[in-house]
């Protein structure tokens, strides 16, 4: 398991470097913000991203993919992290079209697929209902019915959930909150009847949407795998999510951090710039030591999306470090980030808080520190 | 087959055929070898070892022939490394002349020098120990104070060393010196090497917290010491006493990743002594200990990138800035949980009322108060990280 990235995978980052920063600056998404534009990113920038083939990567050739492995979304979501590029690169391509690649049966796959990676449609992931990610607390229920199934229930968080073409559901058909056993993965298409999709505007104006499931009827062929036995196939598309996401945090963090440091250095109060004051220099000396231990912690959980060497649990343990000290490093980086800008840190003028912003809802999005120390756990014991 | 795959080839045969099978184990406590004139062998194979490897030349592979080194390239040097890695073998000597003042002498020592001292030093034949702190000279280690004064073909050298390792041990000391009193403190500083058993020389060990220790205060009291052995130019002894550190860490860092065995596992402890946690308090506290051992995983992974990082040819010397003070505080954090899970049986200084492993825990978080100091304070190793690594400017 290698913690650098090849040649390959640094070339995709140095495109990933310069065509974002032409095409999608940060300034571009505060833009889109301004504008209150519905979809939280821009149609015409998703239609290049797919024109590079980032949207082909993880995928076989078989569908139209690439087959570069999962390790090589890494690089591109820390350029993403770095400019906060909004697109539906991590709903409808990591997360959807994984688990119809893991799961999906023939004709799903010829129908999606092929779609997903040439940004002809989108699928969102509808998984959580309650206020933190926790997958096997779901209650939406899922019953069979003569036609095929009937939902009923809410999700809440629904990433790129608004104008979607469809939604990816983790719903219960056995079992009780809590239970391991009993989910299913169903593919309810929009404009069903009984589907109500509602925008929710978050912090980082991304695009976010709450569903209300009243008795929707979905055909037998909407069921995504087996039933009652989703959760094994689920937890791998969420690593792999998990990972980008920690890729997408870190790059963030480093990025604000840099722009952190560059203030340090040149603002000047007392008559010496702020950086040469010692209690300033020491709080910056621990943040970089804990984004050097987030990228090895980053690094390791990209590999082992990969790595068919490791057992399940040990390649889910190393997606949850990742996600875990991302996340933490993140979270620390953009409160000092804010700190240390004083006043005007605080002020929309600058674009520390759109990093703030966007770091809090990518660390609690598929789990925060806290779920993922307790799942680190949890998978410690397990002698998979 | 290329000649690297060659010498991987006959390395890993001569290694298989010379290693003793028992040394292919992590090294006890205590069963370290030091090199020097009175080395001790806890064992048959560890005086097989010794010799095999020093008849070798690869106590100092790198080293050139002449020297009495291994005469080998990086590249070889790399591939011994690896080897000795997959056999797990045990370090066959521990000599801190090897690790921190060889180098220095290979690249500012005259040829007389390093024929004297290099030779015996790569036959492990002389035991070394280290002059740096002072009582008043600890993280200000510029400031220090023990002078040699110029007595025409000789220096006559005054005043004490605190923390030295074995100095009660040990048979040379390389020390920094203050030669000229008058210079900025930087600049009046010399590296000198001085034999144990001049006249003039005491050395008594110190107490810690945690009982005896290895640590020694030495004194100097009108030392004679030949000019011949100055090292480097005179006054010039702060950047190669800074060279020297260098080395220091990257020795450490080396035998951290190879030798050193994780002698207490966080987590099964806990387990142990928290079997089941009926509070929130509990809860919290192997909250605390998962999240100390998840911080282990990603600091070993961070050993792991920096060693892949090095091999490609990537600057590393912002991860080496951080490696001590991460370790260092990983542990103190460590045994701080293990002291809170073991609550009273983590309170025994000595006796039957606590088991071996209780014992060994309390003295190792007593321990872990050195490690944070020792070696460059944390604090001083955040000034290096903010000012080296981060360019953050020097305060007026």
């Amino acid at each position: 398991m290698s913690l650098i990235f090849n040649q390959e995978q640094r070339l995709l980052a140095d495109t990933a470097r310069e065509f974002l920063a032409a095409r999608s600056p940060v300034a571009a998404q505060r833009r889109l913000r301004d504008e209150g534009a519905p979809l939280g990113f821009d149609a015409a920038l998703w239609g290049e991203i797919v024109g590079l083939g980032w949207s082909a990567i993880p995928f076989p050739e078989d569908f139209g993919g690439l087959d570069f492995g999962c390790q090589s979304l890494g690089p591109l979501f820390e350029q993403i992290g770095r400019n906060l590029s909004a697109s539906p690169l991590l709903s409808s391509v990591v997360l959807a079209g994984s688990l119809l690649q893991l799961a999906g049966s023939a004709a799903q796959q010829e129908r999606w697929l092929p779609a997903l990676i040439g940004g002809d449609k989108r699928l969102a992931l509808a998984i959580d209902e309650g206020g933190r990610h926790d997958p096997l607390a779901t209650e939406l229920h899922a019953e069979r019915c003569e036609s095929g199934w009937r939902l009923s229930g809410a999700k809440l968080f629904v990433v790129d959930g608004v104008q979607a073409d469809g939604y990816l559901v983790v719903a219960r058909t056995a079992g009780q909150k809590g239970e391991a056993a009993g989910l299913s993965l169903l593919l309810v298409e929009a404009g069903t009847p009984g589907l109500t999709v509602r925008p929710a505007a978050l912090i980082d104006s991304r695009n976010c949407a709450r569903l209300q499931f009243d008795g929707v009827l979905v055909g037998a062929d909407a069921l995504v795998g087996e039933a009652d036995g989703a959760l094994a196939v689920l937890e791998t598309a969420l690593d792999r999510g998990r990972v980008c996401l920690a890729s997408e945090l870190l790059g963030a963090a480093e990025t604000l951090f840099a722009t952190t440091l560059d203030y340090l250095k040149t603002r000047v109060q007392f008559d010496a710039p702020i950086g040469s004051f010692q209690a300033l220099q020491h709080r910056a000396a621990r943040l970089y030591v804990e984004l050097a231990l987030a990228r090895s912690a980053v690094m390791a959980g990209l590999a082992a999306l990969d790595d068919a060497s490791l057992s399940a649990a040990e390649r889910a343990r190393l997606a949850s470090l990742a996600k875990w000290k991302a996340g933490q490093a993140a979270d620390k980086v953009s409160n000092e980030a804010v700190q240390m800008h004083g006043g005007i840190g605080v002020t929309d003028e600058l674009d520390v808080g759109l990093y703030l912003k966007r770091i809090r809802v990518a660390q609690a999005c598929l789990g925060d520190a806290d779920y993922h120390c307790q799942r680190y756990g949890v998978l410690l014991s397990t002698k998979a | 087959m290329s000649a690297i795959d060659d010498f991987r080839q006959e390395t890993r045969a001569w290694l298989e055929a010379n290693c003793p099978l028992s040394l292919r184990t992590p090294t006890p406590e205590g069963e370290l070898v030091w090199g020097g004139s009175k080395v001790e062998f806890p064992g048959e194979d560890q005086r097989l070892w010794f010799e095999r490897m020093r008849d070798k030349g690869w106590f100092c592979p790198d080293w050139p022939v002449e020297y009495g080194g291994g005469g080998l390239s990086p590249e070889q040097v790399a591939v011994l490394e690896s080897e000795l890695r997959r056999l797990k073998c045990r370090p066959a000597q521990i000599n801190l002349g090897i690790w921190m003042l060889g180098p220095v002498l290979l690249e500012f020592g005259s040829e007389e020098q390093k024929r004297a001292l290099l030779t015996p030093m790569a036959r492990g034949e002389i035991r070394w120990c280290q002059g740096f702190s002072e009582p008043n000279a600890g993280s200000d280690l510029a400031s220090l104070k023990t002078s040699a004064r110029d007595e025409g073909d000789h220096f006559v050298v005054n005043g004490t060393k605190i923390w030295t390792s074995y100095g009660d041990k040990s048979d040379w000391m390389y020390a920094l010196v203050r030669t000229d009193p008058h210079a900025p403190k930087h600049l009046g500083i010399s590296l000198i090497v001085l034999d144990m058993r001049s006249p003039g020389i005491s050395v008594s060990p110190i107490d810690l917290i945690s009982g005896k220790s290895a640590f020694c205060q030495v004194f100097f009291d009108n030392v004679k010491v030949p000019k011949s052995q100055l090292i480097g130019p005179l006054n010039g002894g702060w950047t190669l006493g800074k060279s020297l550190l260098q080395h220091e860490r990257k020795a450490m860092s080396k035998f951290g990743e190879t030798s050193l065995p994780n002698h207490f596992h966080l987590l099964p402890l806990v387990e142990r002594y928290l079997p089941e946690p009926r509070s929130v308090a509990d809860q919290a506290l192997r909250a605390r200990a998962l999240a100390c051992a998840m911080d282990e995983h990603a600091y070993a992974l961070t050993v792991q990138r920096m060693g892949e990082e090095a091999r490609s040819g990537q600057d590393i010397s912002g991860l080496m800035a951080i490696m001590k003070l991460v370790h260092s505080e990983q542990d103190r954090d460590k045994f701080e949980i293990l002291l809170d899970a073991l609550g009273y049986h983590a309170l025994g200084w000595e006796g039957d009322a606590f088991s071996g492993e209780e014992l060994a825990i309390t003295k190792a978080w007593l321990n872990g108060f050195a490690l944070t100091i020792a070696g460059g304070a944390s604090e001083v190793q955040l000034n290096v990280i903010a000012k080296r690594v981060l360019g953050l400017p020097d305060a007026k």
